[in-house]
C-alpha cells in the first residue's frame, strides 16, 4: 500500500474523497456510500411478504413505514447463514426514477466507516456473463483488503422498481 | 411603498370562489315573490366583495361585471325590483360569468369577453327596464364603473330627488387599521356621494411620547350634503362595522326617518373644514398640525402609512376587506386554514405514538415490582389521552357531506328544466363528517347517481299523473352514521328498475344464459357491468352505458360497498356505504402459521368452524362448502401466500366467509382468529410494489408488520389462477 492510502478519517490534500461504510459478508467486505445509509439496526423477525423473490425475506416496521428486507447472502448467490442477535440490518435509501425507496439489507456484520479516495477507485472486471457485475461500482484497497463499492440504486433498484412483473422477467430470463 | 398585491391573488381566488359557491346557495334559496332580505344581503355582499378584491388587484373585466351585477342586485336589495324567475335565471348564469371570468383570471388566460359582455347587456336591460316601466321619472342607470357610482343607483328609486344633511359621526376604534381599513379611504367615497365636510376630534390623541403609530386615534364628525341614501353612506362603512361607532342622522328632517340616536356635542379642539375634493390630504395633516407638541412630519404615519405600511402588517391589508365579508354571513366562525399536507404529517405522527405506545404497554404489563404499578397506571393514562388525540386529529380532516351535497340544488334545477320533468331534491344529514378524501372522490359517483335518478328514475309528469303520484319526483339525497361507516342514499321515487327488460338485455347482449335463474340482487348487480345500460335512447344526460361501472370502481376504490333496490313502479335507492376515513381500518386478525393477517370487517359476512361433513370436492378442481343455500370455494390462504401453516384439516382452523366485488363469497380459511382492531393503514407500495391480494399493511402493537388482505383482490387472483 503506498504512503497516501486512504486513512479512516483522513483526506488525502486536494483529492475528491467520500466516505463509505463497509461491511463483511463471509469472507468479503463490501462498501455503500455513507449518504445512503439510513440506520443500522439488529436483527429481528420479518413479516413475509407472498410472491417475493427468495431473497426478499419480508418487511420490518422502521418508525412507522414498512420496509423490505435483502439478504445480500442470498442476492450474490452465498451460502446462507443464520440469523442471529449479532446479525445486522443496514437500511439503505435507493433512488430511483419512481422516486426514493427504503430497504433493509441483511448483512453479517457493520465494519468501519472509510474514506475513499475516488481516484484510487478501481473498475470491476467482468465476470463470467455479461451485466452480472452491473451493480458494482469499483474495487478500491482499503488497509491491506479489497472492498467492493456497491451501487445499491442497481443493485436493487433494478430489483424492486419492476417487482410485479420481475417473476416473469426472471422467467423469460432463464 | 407599494406593495406587491399579486402575493394576495390566491387567497383573492380561494375566497371569491368559496364566496361564489355561498352565493350560488344563496340564490338557490331565493324564492321567488317573497324574497329574505338576509339572503339577497348574503348576495350582494359576494357580489361586492368580488367587486372590491377585483379592483384592488386591477381585474378590471371582472369588477365591471360584478358591478351591474351589483347595481341590480341593489335594486333587489332596496325592493325597487322584484325577484322573478327570470331574474334568478340570470343572476345564476352571472354566478357562473363570474367563475369562468375568476378562473381564466387566475390561469392568466384570455376572458370570454363575448359572453361576458352579453350577460352584462341582459343585466343592464333588466336593470333599465324596471326603470322605464314603474319610475316614469327616474335618472337612468349609471353604467360606469367604479365603486363609488354604484351608490347614487341604488338610491333613485323610492326617494324624490331632494339635497339632504347627512351628520355623521364616525370614531373608529384604535384597532380600525389592523382590520385593513382606513379612514382616508371611506372619506374619499363619501366625498363622491355628495359635498363632504370633515371635522376632526383629536380628543383622543395622546401626547407624542405614548403615541402608538399602529393604532387610530381620531373620530370625525362629517357632512354629507346630497341626494345620498342613508344604505349608500352605510355601505362606506360596512367593512369597517364593528370596528367603529357611527351614527348617521339625517339633520334637516328629510322624507326618510332619522337614526334615533343623537350626535354628540363635539367636543373636539380643533375644527378643520375642507372642501370635499381635498378631504385627502387635510387628514392625514391634521394630527400633526394640531397633536400638542407635535413635531409636523412624525405623527403623519397612523393615519397613512399604517394600512400600506408592509411587513407583518401588510397581509390584513389587501386580505381583510374580502375576508371581512365572508365571516360576516357566518359570524365569526374563527377557523383557520391549513394545508393538507400539515394535516397528513400530524396523523402520521401520531399513527407512530399510537404504535409506540402500544409497544410500552406491552412491556409495561411485563414487568413487576412496586413501581410497575404506577407505570402502568401511567401507561394506561397514556392510552386514553392517545385515544383523544387521534380521535382528535382524525376530526380535523373531517369535513361535513354537505360540501358535495351542496353542488346539487343546482344541477337538479338546470337538469329537470332541460328535461322538462319537475324534481323536488331533498337532502338530509348534510352535517355528516367524512374524511376530505373519501368527500373529493364520492362527488362524481353521486352526481352520476343523481342524473340517473332524475333522467331514468323519475317519469315526465304526464306519466306520473297516470300512474297516480304527484306530479313532482323527488330524488332524496341522505348521509348518516351507520356503525363505524358512512351510508349515503341517492334514492327516488320514480319508475323503478323494471327487472324484465334488464333481464331481456342481459341475456340479448349474452351477459347470461337463456335460462339462468337470478335473485334480485344478482339482477341489479348486471347493472354494474361495463357498457350495461337499459335507456332506450341515450341522451346527452346519461344512457351510455359508461358509468355505473365507474361508479361502483370508485366507490370500492375507496373500500365502500355500493348496492341497490329497487321497487318497480315505486322508485329506487343506491346505498354506498364508505369507511369514515381512509387512513385507518376496522379489521379482524387472523392468523395463518406463524404470521398474521388483517381482513377489512368491511368484507367478512361470517366467520365459522366446518364439519367435514360440509365440505364437498368439485371434481378435483377444489373444495367447496354449503352457505345459506349457496356453495362456496373454499380458499386456503396458505397456499395462496406460500406460508406454513399450523394444520391443514379444515375442521381444525375456521373459516371466514368474506365477500368481494358483486356478492362474490368465498370462504378463506385460516388458523384462527385473534380479534378485532382498528388499524393504521400503511403502504406497502412506497417502499417494495404491489401484492397481488394485500391492499396494504400495517404495524400491531408489538411493532411488527402484519400484511392487509384485499379480498376482490384475492379472488381475482384466485379465478386467474383457476383459469391457469
Amino acid at each position: 500500500m503506498s504512503s497516501n492510502a486512504p486513512v479512516k478519517n483522513g483526506k488525502g490534500p486536494g483529492e475528491e474523497s467520500h466516505q463509505v461504510l463497509t461491511f463483511v459478508l463471509g469472507n468479503e467486505t463490501y462498501g455503500v456510500d455513507i449518504l445512503r445509509v439510513q440506520e443500522i439496526r439488529g436483527w429481528s423477525a420479518v413479516t413475509k411478504i407472498p410472491h417475493a423473490p427468495p431473497h426478499v425475506l419480508g418487511v420490518l416496521n422502521l418508525r412507522g413505514s414498512i420496509v423490505p428486507i435483502v439478504d445480500l447472502r442470498m442476492r450474490f448467490s452465498l451460502d446462507r447463514a443464520e440469523y442471529t442477535t449479532v446479525t445486522v440490518i443496514i437500511v439503505v435509501s435507493v433512488i430511483s426514477a419512481a422516486g426514493r425507496r427504503d430497504f433493509g439489507v441483511v448483512v453479517d456484520g457493520v465494519s468501519d466507516v472509510v474514506d475513499v479516495n475516488t481516484a484510487e477507485v478501481k473498475a470491476a472486471p467482468e465476470l463470467g456473463a455479461k451485466g452480472a457485475t452491473d451493480y458494482i461500482r469499483g474495487l478500491v484497497p482499503v488497509s491491506e483488503r479489497m472492498v467492493v463499492l456497491l451501487d445499491i440504486d442497481r443493485l436493487i433498484g433494478s430489483d424492486l422498481t419492476s417487482f410485479s412483473n420481475s417473476a416473469d422477467e426472471t422467467a423469460s430470463a432463464a | 411603498m407599494t406593495i406587491d398585491l399579486t402575493q394576495f391573488h390566491d387567497a383573492f381566488f380561494e375566497e371569491s370562489f368559496e364566496a361564489l359557491d355561498s352565493m350560488e346557495t344563496a340564490l338557490l334559496k331565493l324564492d321567488i315573490g317573497a324574497p329574505d332580505k338576509e339572503l339577497i344581503n348574503t348576495i350582494f355582499r359576494v357580489a361586492h366583495s368580488i367587486k372590491g378584491g377585483s379592483a384592488t388587484f386591477g381585474f378590471s373585466d371582472i369588477a365591471s361585471f360584478t358591478h351591474s351585477l351589483e347595481t341590480m342586485l341593489d335594486e333587489l336589495r332596496s325592493g325597487g325590483m322584484q325577484v322573478t324567475l327570470a331574474m334568478s335565471d340570470l343572476l345564476l348564469k352571472s354566478v357562473d360569468v363570474m367563475r369562468a371570468m375568476l378562473r381564466a383570471v387566475q390561469q392568466k388566460q384570455p376572458i370570454n369577453s363575448q359572453r361576458v359582455s352579453d350577460l352584462q347587456f341582459d343585466l343592464e336591460l333588466m336593470i333599465a327596464q324596471k326603470n322605464s316601466a314603474p319610475a316614469a321619472a327616474s335618472v337612468p342607470p349609471p353604467a360606469a364603473p367604479g365603486p363609488v357610482a354604484a351608490a347614487p343607483a341604488a338610491v333613485q328609486a323610492p326617494v324624490a330627488m331632494v339635497s339632504r344633511r347627512w351628520e355623521i359621526l364616525f370614531r373608529p376604534y384604535p384597532e380600525l387599521f389592523a382590520r385593513g381599513n382606513d379612514p382616508l379611504r371611506m372619506m374619499r367615497e363619501l366625498a363622491g356621494l355628495g359635498e363632504l365636510e370633515s371635522n376632526a376630534d383629536v380628543s383622543a390623541l395622546p401626547a407624542f411620547a405614548d403615541l402608538e403609530p399602529q393604532s387610530c386615534y381620531l373620530a370625525w364628525n362629517l357632512v354629507l350634503t346630497g341626494d345620498v341614501a342613508e344604505s349608500a353612506i352605510r355601505q362606506v362603512f360596512e367593512w369597517a362595522e364593528g370596528d367603529c361607532d357611527l351614527q348617521i342622522e339625517l339633520a334637516d328632517g328629510g322624507p326618510q326617518a332619522a337614526s334615533p340616536a343623537t350626535i354628540e356635542d363635539s367636543t373636539s379642539e380643533a375644527v378643520a373644514v375642507t372642501s370635499a375634493s381635498a378631504v385627502g390630504s387635510p387628514i392625514a395633516e391634521e394630527p400633526a398640525a394640531t397633536a400638542p407638541a407635535a413635531v409636523a412630519s412624525v405623527p403623519a404615519p397612523p393615519v397613512v402609512a399604517a394600512p400600506v405600511a408592509p411587513g407583518p402588517a401588510a397581509p390584513p391589508v389587501a386580505v381583510a376587506p374580502q375576508k371581512a365579508d365572508a365571516v360576516a354571513t357566518v359570524a365569526d366562525s374563527g377557523s383557520i386554514r391549513v394545508s393538507v399536507e400539515k394535516i397528513d404529517e400530524l396523523m402520521n405522527t401520531v399513527g407512530e405514538l399510537v404504535i409506540t405506545q402500544a409497544m410500552l404497554s406491552q412491556l409495561g404489563s411485563k414487568l413487576e415490582g412496586p413501581t410497575a404499578e404506577k407505570l402502568r397506571g401511567g401507561l394506561a393514562q397514556l392510552e386514553r389521552n392517545m385515544r383523544e388525540l387521534q380521535e382528535s386529529v382524525m376530526r380535523v380532516r373531517m369535513l361535513p357531506i354537505n360540501v358535495v351535497f351542496s353542488r346539487f340544488p343546482r344541477m337538479v334545477r338546470d337538469l329537470a328544466q332541460r328535461l322538462g320533468k319537475h324534481v323536488e331534491l331533498k337532502l338530509t344529514g348534510e352535517q355528516t363528517e367524512l374524511d376530505k378524501t373519501v368527500l373529493e372522490k364520492i362527488g362524481d359517483p353521486l352526481v352520476h347517481l343523481v342524473r340517473n335518478s332524475i333522467d331514468h328514475g323519475i317519469e315526465s309528469p304526464d306519466k306520473r299523473a297516470a300512474a297516480g303520484k304527484p306530479a313532482s319526483g323527488t330524488v332524496h339525497l341522505d348521509a348518516c352514521h351507520r356503525g363505524g361507516n358512512i351510508a349515503v342514499e341517492v334514492s327516488d321515487d320514480g319508475g323503478g328498475l323494471d327487472k324484465d327488460r334488464i333481464l331481456a338485455k342481459a341475456r340479448d347482449r349474452g351477459l347470461i344464459g337463456p335460462n339462468d335463474v337470478l335473485t334480485d340482487e344478482q339482477v341489479y348487480d348486471l347493472i354494474f357491468l361495463p357498457g350495461f345500460s337499459t335507456a332506450e335512447k341515450t341522451t346527452d344526460v346519461s344512457g351510455r352505458g359508461v358509468g355505473m361501472d365507474v361508479v361502483r370502481r370508485n366507490i370500492k376504490e375507496l373500500g365502500g360497498k355500493i348496492e341497490l333496490r329497487s321497487d318497480y313502479g315505486k322508485g329506487s335507492k343506491t346505498i354506498i356505504t364508505l369507511p369514515l376515513t381512509l387512513a385507518i381500518v376496522d379489521g379482524q386478525s387472523v392468523s395463518v402459521g406463524s404470521e398474521t393477517y388483517i381482513v377489512p370487517l368491511i368484507s367478512i359476512v361470517e366467520s365459522m368452524q366446518l364439519k367435514a361433513a360440509d365440505v364437498s370436492r368439485l371434481s378435483g378442481r377444489g373444495e367447496v362448502f354449503s352457505f345459506r343455500g349457496f356453495y362456496l370455494p373454499i380458499v386456503r390462504l396458505y397456499e395462496i401466500f406460500g406460508v406454513e401453516p399450523h394444520t391443514k384439516v379444515l375442521d381444525e382452523g375456521l373459516v371466514v366467509v368474506a365477500e368481494g366485488e358483486g356478492h362474490q363469497r368465498i370462504g378463506l380459511f385460516v388458523d384462527d382468529l385473534l380479534g378485532q382492531q382498528q388499524v393504521v393503514i400503511k403502504s406497502l407500495e412506497a417502499n417494495y410494489g404491489h401484492v397481488e391480494g394485500v391492499s396494504g399493511a400495517t404495524i400491531l402493537g408489538d411493532g411488527s408488520v402484519a400484511l392487509i388482505l384485499d379480498i376482490p383482490g384475492l379472488i381475482r387472483a384466485m379465478s386467474m389462477r383457476a383459469a391457469a
